[in-house]
């Protein structure tokens, strides 16, 4: 009855094993010589697409080494067995779909049967042949030049080196550069450039007013030194890093631990740390000698990808998937490549082949996704070892005022002691009888299964369902009255158990103790339990003893969050059993929750008789002593122990527990970083089109890096194949992608756009560089000279007169460079989304300056978080001071971002970004105008400028406005028109007292009319909304 | 060099084939001819001649079960209860299926064949089933994705994966918006959100003026459309004078072509500020039309399950209604979600709610296009992200079998108008709904397609990033001939 079905074919997991139908032409029978023989026919079929200049699927026949490695598809020659080489069924078109060579002529018979021949002998390739292994000849593959800097005409111009590669490429075009930028101009796009902030008019002014030759290059030191300078170019690195709050996908749970690196960032740029380092650490941190927290957390970089937790995901998938977006993150970062086309087949135009994407996929594939408690901030770990110090002193205050009053209560502690000791005795008299079943089975459903563990208990593996129920079953002996089941830790499960969820919980929903006289249990008998009591009972819900015994599958016992301990439960029956026979018992537990909240090892045991007082134990080991036998310490304990429950002592000692409790806590949290998998490490293997169903099983890979660039060498004595290996293949001096992909990256943010203006594409399809002398010069100097120095890159190119020419657009220029290649002016670039909003609080003195810390909730419009699936995400607005944070610590929810950043361009933290698009919309400017956030900052705004006004002189309040947005002052036609618009706002609403009230809000000013304050507001907002208000200029 | 007018009629041009559109610029007075510019700029030239001009996408994701509304199928009902032969279980992944004791589970629905053309339907779509002459019926499709949300972004973006533009935005890209003074590409949504969540919209590597902009079901139509409390429109109307004179200065100084666009886009932002409540206001519309949308109708008396959120009965139908006035304001693509289909559970209970939320607006949106002379011209799509499946959902801890498991080896997606000819059911799939067994059909066929009707060649419709020049196909697709008119 059934059809074939014709798409689970592509579903079916690639076999193991080629099979190959015997259809080959046979072997001609004479030995075989390489040269004369074989090398002429892949010279004349094959090497045009699998030769030096094109590796069509990976896969080249023109040097042995490659030639055995075989392709994408895997290995195409197996030496000796002619049957199993892909090569010869491909020429001799065993499979329709698979002819070599796809076009022109065939091979003969007699041509296939002379390789055949060669296979069969061991296809030998003799040294000497191995032709073809020249370098790539792109650009960008290339070892990074030497330039000296050329000689120019205009050598008044020229500050640095880099002014004379731009003058003299000027120079040829007979062009001369733009002017420098007045002074406002400059100290603006410095600010901006560096810490994404607006200078204070203080600063404007002393900048204007300091004639010294050292002026620029101290605001630009100022600027570097500053604590904002590592959120401005961190927040660059974050965009590669694809930075987010949230797992991403349906879910989309949030990262709550995910600042935490974000802050390493900000620190580690703050900082300077070399930028060979700053690699290292973040793609292999764990794997240094004696790997610090900070540079295991530098690992988090790595972490920042998606995580699918949608029920019913495949997590083998994802997990590869995480791998890609490693992979490829990497490449584009450090490479400035697009390996990721090579992940289904070789880059149709790089030199990357399958194969050696895969390679580069293993040094992932290895790395774990783990956290590591790492402390939330140098500031907190002070703070909390002062607070520390000063607790310690309460402390030792309260026990010396409690051991005082302890002189007195000697007496009560001898009679309250030999009470307890008779009472001791009475329980030996009938003392606790503890047993397990007899002949004791365990059953259970959904495919657990349970291994017998030597103590008793049972330790449960094989599937891990949602929910489970457990039967267990046997004999019982006479005059039991309780039911105990201990829960018990274990290394094999998950968080050491004791339960089978993730973090080691379990809800017991219900347990059941059924008695029969026949082993087959034919008409059980139910008893009832009176009673439950259990050592820890997760308070949130509640989930106690009691809730097990409740008939009700909803409610149940759980021990959240004492994971990882063992715990028991006891559970007490109306009446024990019988006292006269030997009954058969079954025992059912019961576990609804679901989520796998299942017991992972368990004990059942039946009991009686009378428990010792309620003890702890010390305590009760003390009291087994006799007295004269106590060291001095017990003594104090037992003291210690009585002083809580004698009235006269009890306020005392309360008081010194209570704060002993309140010791505080490190402040610490767990990161989620990468950590190298030692335990059965993964093999990698090319997966057909990026399937991870489908390995390629004979095209297995080794780690290592792209041959087209320098070899990659291990530092260490073993074989190759860790992160480290890669980090320090990406930074080594013989590499010249990352230097040339590195400081592209700086100038683009300092000139709008690189030297290589496809930032992201290095590769063939790229553009050139624009000045490839200047990349190189820059590049070889940033590696040798600056020792890798972010700082010391960015202000060689800032002190450049390149950089600080104006950015006006000139008329000559508009047809001969209309996109300004040559560089002949600076650009005006709008600022990126979050620099929108922290300026406009800025200006609006609002923003609170406050660095790094858990991600904040400002102002959202309602609506936006419901969008997120089954509206699992609330937002609650941050207090007052986190409401006015800059915009890169707003919380980033990747399915649901902040409409503010991502209408501005702000990148959706999916994938690595390189290059942000920056475009200019209604919706922008519907933002400026409108927003609860902008029209909050005008009445701010407006609040500033009144309140701080020396003189009721409306053209100079005017004036301190564009001194604050803009940092010069206003032309006499610019005042004009603000005076224009305030003077119709005053008309409007002298007339609309209400709405005056409404447009100022909360921020009216004192001794200043509403009305006139609204027409403030009503005119101070078009700063906000000003092309170059939100221009780099 | 250009005049800052000229630049500002350029960047105008620019705006006008983005999302965030074209509003006409009679504000600027003598500076510009709002016509002249809309009339040449608005749109950009298709491959070849278009049949579509409009998109109303209704996104019905969770996957509802084809096996109950679309694909009748006699056969599992008899096998009702039996398990699948092994050899079929053996290479298949399930979400949550237990395959060791899944068994098969019939449907419920009674089925009648509907039009001149006979075409199926249950019983719980009674009101579509009458335009079942204008419907292309696809039971043929298929889908490589298992989880919603890389589902949902294969459906939207012609592959599964993050950082790719959606259909709206390479509808947009490609051709522009024809609307004066709304957004180009509109998306609306209905009860929950979605797994996709915004992802659902974006404009991937393109500029985000090709992102879709969400429609709110509540408060103002369009984020910060309201002027902020006590500014009346006059005032703002003055701020933006006083803006646009003092970027005109600026301009002026630095010649930078950017500022034009900037003066541009505030005032389109204004337009679209009168332009958005008009088209959400109803009132224009007559007693019958609302009625027959359902708008505004009762509860259904056994509302349930996860499509009975946030009022999805009403918001539905007016989302529906909207989007035919969006239609005829020129808005390319308008994208309605309603997340609400994925029946692991209670499945006759919570399809019937759910089908009773959309099956009376759809019609009745069908119906109105036909009526209006807009249905040749509106291309149509209802479809989810992939199936659900035979077997009934076995999931661990469930006593009896009420649902069913994600299905991507084959599930039913239908269309109708923009050039599609209706009355066909195109593909097979075998007697259990399992595979497709006849004329297989991959989402970058059906987009290929898609973008054909609207005269784009999908081969040609690329942008270039990082040296790919990427394209909706992914690098698939081709155009089904037999399903066009």
């Amino acid at each position: 009855m059934m059809q074939p079905f014709l798409i689970l074919i592509t579903f079916a997991i690639t076999a193991p094993f080629i099979v190959f139908s015997d259809e080959l032409p046979p072997a001609v029978d004479r030995k075989i010589d390489f040269a004369n023989d074989v090398e002429p026919l892949f010279a004349k079929h094959c090497v045009t697409c699998h030769g030096n200049e094109k590796q069509e699927a990976g896969f080249r026949l023109d040097q042995s080494e490659s030639a055995m490695l075989g392709g994408d598809s895997g290995k195409a020659i197996v030496p000796g067995d002619s049957k199993q080489s892909r090569l010869l069924h491909y020429v001799a078109a065993t499979d329709q779909d698979k002819i070599m060579p796809p076009e022109g002529a065939r091979l003969s018979a007699n041509e296939i049967g002379i390789l055949r021949a060669w296979i069969d002998q061991g296809a030998v390739w003799p040294d000497g042949n191995a032709k073809g292994s020249q370098r790539n000849s792109h650009w960008a593959y290339q070892p990074l030049a030497q330039h000296t800097p050329p000689q120019v005409n205009g050598k008044e111009w020229v500050i640095n080196p880099i002014d004379q590669f731009v003058l003299a490429k000027l120079e040829t075009q007979g062009l001369t550069p733009s002017p420098e930028a007045d002074r406002p101009t400059l100290i603006r796009r410095l600010s901006l450039d560096l810490t994404g902030l607006l200078p204070a008019v203080a600063e404007v002014d002393a900048f204007v007013s300091d004639s010294t030759p050292q002026a620029y290059e101290s605001v630009v030191e100022r600027l570097l030194d500053s604590p904002h300078f590592g959120e401005r170019w961190g927040r660059h690195w974050l965009d590669m890093a694809r930075y987010a709050d949230s797992d991403g996908y349906e879910k989309d749970n949030p990262r709550p631990d995910a600042y935490r690196w974000r802050d390493w960032v900000i620190d580690s740029i703050n900082s300077d740390m070399p930028f060979d380092q700053f690699s290292i650490e973040q793609l292999a941190g764990d794997l240094l000698p004696n790997a610090t927290s900070m540079q295991r957390l530098a690992t988090a970089f790595h972490r920042q990808t998606l995580t699918n937790t949608e029920g019913g995901a495949d997590q083998e998938q994802f997990r590869v998937e995480a791998c890609f977006d490693r992979t490829e993150t990497t490449g584009a970062v450090w490479l400035g490549l697009t390996v990721g086309c090579a992940r289904c087949h070789t880059h149709k135009y790089d030199a990357i082949s399958q194969r050696e994407y895969y390679q580069l996929f293993a040094f992932f594939n290895n790395g774990d996704e783990l956290t590591w408690v790492v402390p939330k901030s140098d500031d907190e770990i002070k703070q909390y070892q002062e607070s520390l110090a000063s607790h310690a002193a309460s402390v030792a205050l309260a026990q010396g005022a409690l051991r005082e009053a302890q002189k007195g209560i000697g007496p009560a502690m001898a009679k309250w002691e030999s009470e307890l000791q008779s009472r001791i005795v009475q329980t030996k008299e009938t003392p606790l009888r503890r047993e397990s079943l007899v002949d004791l089975q365990v059953t259970g459903d959904s495919g657990v299964v349970f291994t017998s563990v030597a103590d008793g208990s049972f330790l449960v593996g094989g599937e891990n369902p949602d929910t489970a129920t457990y039967t267990v079953q046997g004999k019982a002996g006479v005059g039991f009255d309780t039911l105990r089941l201990d829960v018990l830790a274990d290394k094999a499960l998950p968080a050491k158990g004791p339960g089978r969820t993730p973090h080691g919980n379990f809800v017991l929903s219900e347990i059941t103790l059924e008695v029969s006289e026949s082993e087959d249990f034919v008409s059980p008998k139910l008893l009832q339990f009176d009673l439950a009591k259990a050592d820890h009972e997760q308070s949130d819900r509640p989930w106690r003893a009691k809730d097990a015994i409740d008939g009700i599958d909803k409610t149940g016992w759980a021990i959240g969050a004492q994971y990882g301990k063992d715990h028991w439960a006891e559970f007490h029956l109306k009446e024990p059993l019988p006292a006269s026979k030997l009954l058969f018992v079954r025992i059912r537990l019961s576990q609804q929750h679901g989520k796998q909240h299942t017991l992972g090892r368990f004990k059942i045991s039946l009991q009686s008789g009378a428990a010792s007082p309620d003890l702890p134990k010390t305590i009760a080991k003390i009291l087994s002593i006799a007295a004269e036998g106590r060291s001095e310490a017990q003594h104090q304990e037992l003291l210690d122990h009585f002083s809580g429950l004698e009235p006269t002592t009890k306020p005392l000692a309360e008081k010194l527990i209570a704060l002993q409790k309140k010791e505080p806590a490190k402040p610490e949290l767990s990161a989620r970083v990468i950590g190298q998998r030692i335990k059965e490490p993964r093999r990698t293997f090319v997966l057909r089109r990026g399937e991870f169903l489908e390995p390629v099983l004979d095209a297995e890979v080794k780690p290592n890096g792209l041959a087209t660039l320098t070899k990659m060498t291990s530092v260490k004595e073993k074989e190759l194949g860790d992160r480290l290996d890669l980090a320090r293949w990406l930074v080594s001096r013989d590499n010249p992608l990352t230097p040339r992909v590195t400081v592209n990256h700086v100038w683009r943010t300092l000139f709008g756009t690189g030297i290589v203006r496809t930032a992201n594409d290095f590769g063939v399809r790229g553009q050139p560089p624009t000045h490839p002398e200047l990349l190189d010069w820059l590049a070889r100097d940033f590696i040798e000279s600056k020792a890798w120095s972010r700082k010391t890159l960015i202000k060689q190119i800032v002190m450049s007169a390149t950089y600080r020419q104006s950015s006006k657009r000139r008329l000559d220029l508009m047809e001969i460079d209309p996109q300004n290649q040559l560089l002949a002016c600076q650009n005006r670039l709008r600022v990126e989304g979050e620099i929108v909003r922290d300026i406009t609080l800025d200006a609006a003195g609002l923003l609170s300056r406050k660095i790094g810390g858990p991600s904040v909730f400002p102002l959202l419009p309602p609506g936006i978080a419901e969008l997120s699936y089954n509206g699992n995400f609330k937002w609650v607005i941050s207090d007052e001071t986190d409401r006015y944070r800059r915009g890169m610590y707003t919380f980033f929810k990747r399915t649901s971002p902040h409409p503010n950043l991502i209408t501005f361009d702000c990148p959706d933290a999916n994938l690595t970004c390189v290059d942000r698009n920056k475009s200019n919309t209604p919706l922008q400017a519907l933002i400026g105008l409108n927003n609860e956030s902008f029209a909050e900052a005008a009445q701010s705004f407006a609040k500033r400028i009144l309140g701080s006004r020396s003189t009721a002189d409306d053209e100079s309040s005017i004036e301190s406005a564009f001194r604050i947005c803009l940092a010069r002052r206003p032309s006499d036609r610019e005042v004009l028109v603000l005076l224009n618009l305030l003077a119709k706002a005053r008309v409007w609403y002298a007339e609309h007292p209400d709405e005056a009230k409404a447009l100022v809000g909360s921020m009216h000013v004192q001794d200043i009319h509403v009305q006139e304050n609204a027409a403030w507001v009503a005119a101070l907002r078009a700063f906000i909304n000003l092309d170059e208000f939100i221009t780099r200029e | 060099m250009f005049s800052l007018q000229q630049r500002i009629v350029q960047a105008r041009r620019e705006f006008l084939t983005t999302s965030a559109s074209g509003l006409g610029l009679a504000a600027l007075g003598a500076m510009l001819n709002a016509d002249d510019a809309t009339n040449q700029l608005t749109t950009k030239t298709p491959h070849f001649e278009p049949k579509a001009k409009n998109c109303i996408f209704l996104l019905q994701a969770g996957a509802p079960s084809q096996l109950d509304l679309f694909d009748p199928k006699p056969k599992l009902n008899e096998l009702h209860g039996k398990p699948l032969p092994n050899e079929m279980l053996e290479k298949v992944r399930f979400a949550f299926i237990k395959k060791e004791s899944a068994v098969l589970m019939g449907s419920s629905r009674k089925w009648t064949k509907h039009g001149e053309c006979g075409m199926d339907f249950s019983d719980f779509l009674p009101n579509i089933a009458t335009c079942a002459d204008d419907i292309l019926m696809i039971r043929s499709m298929f889908s490589e994705q298992f989880n919603h949300h890389p589902g949902q972004l294969l459906l939207s973006c012609g592959r599964g994966t993050f950082g790719l533009p959606t259909v709206g935005s390479w509808l947009t890209y490609g051709l522009g918006s024809e609307s004066q003074n709304l957004p180009g590409y509109v998306v609306l949504t209905s009860g929950r959100g979605s797994s996709g969540g915004s992802s659902l919209w974006s404009s991937g590597f393109l500029p985000s003026h090709y992102a879709g902009v969400v429609f709110r079901n509540e408060g103002e139509p369009i984020l910060n459309l309201t002027n902020p409390a006590g500014l009346p429109p006059e005032m703002q109307r003055g701020g933006l004078d006083a803006i646009r004179l003092l970027n005109e200065s600026r301009y002026s100084e630095v010649h930078d072509p950017e500022i034009a666009s900037r003066i541009a886009s505030y005032e389109l932002a204004f337009r679209m500020q009168s332009a958005a409540p008009e088209l959400i206001d109803l009132q224009g519309e007559s007693a019958d039309t609302l009625s027959e949308y359902g708008i505004g109708r009762s509860q259904h008396p056994q509302a349930t399950g996860r499509g009975n959120v946030a009022n999805a009965h009403l918001s539905f139908a007016r989302n529906c209604l909207l989007s035919r006035r969006m239609v005829e304001r020129g808005v390319r693509f308008v994208n309605i979600i309603y997340e609400a289909w994925d029946q692991h559970s209670d499945l006759d209970q919570d399809l019937r709610y759910n089908s009773w939320v959309v099956d009376q607006p759809i019609a009745a949106l069908l119906k109105d296009l036909k009526q209006r002379g807009l249905l040749d011209s509106t291309l149509v799509v209802w479809g989810s992200e992939f199936g659900r499946t035979p077997l009934g959902e076995n999931r661990n801890g469930r006593e009896a079998n009420t649902g069913r498991d994600h299905h991507p080896f084959a599930f039913t997606l239908w269309m109708a108008g923009g050039g599609i000819r209706g009355g066909q059911v195109y593909g097979e799939t075998d007697e259990l709904g399992w595979g497709v067994t006849k004329d297989p059909v991959h989402i970058n066929d059906l987009h290929a397609t898609m973008l054909h009707l609207f005269g784009l060649d999908h081969m040609r419709l690329t942008h270039r990033k990082q040296g790919r020049d990427f394209r909706l196909t992914d690098v698939g697709g081709k155009v089904m001939t037999q399903w066009l008119a």
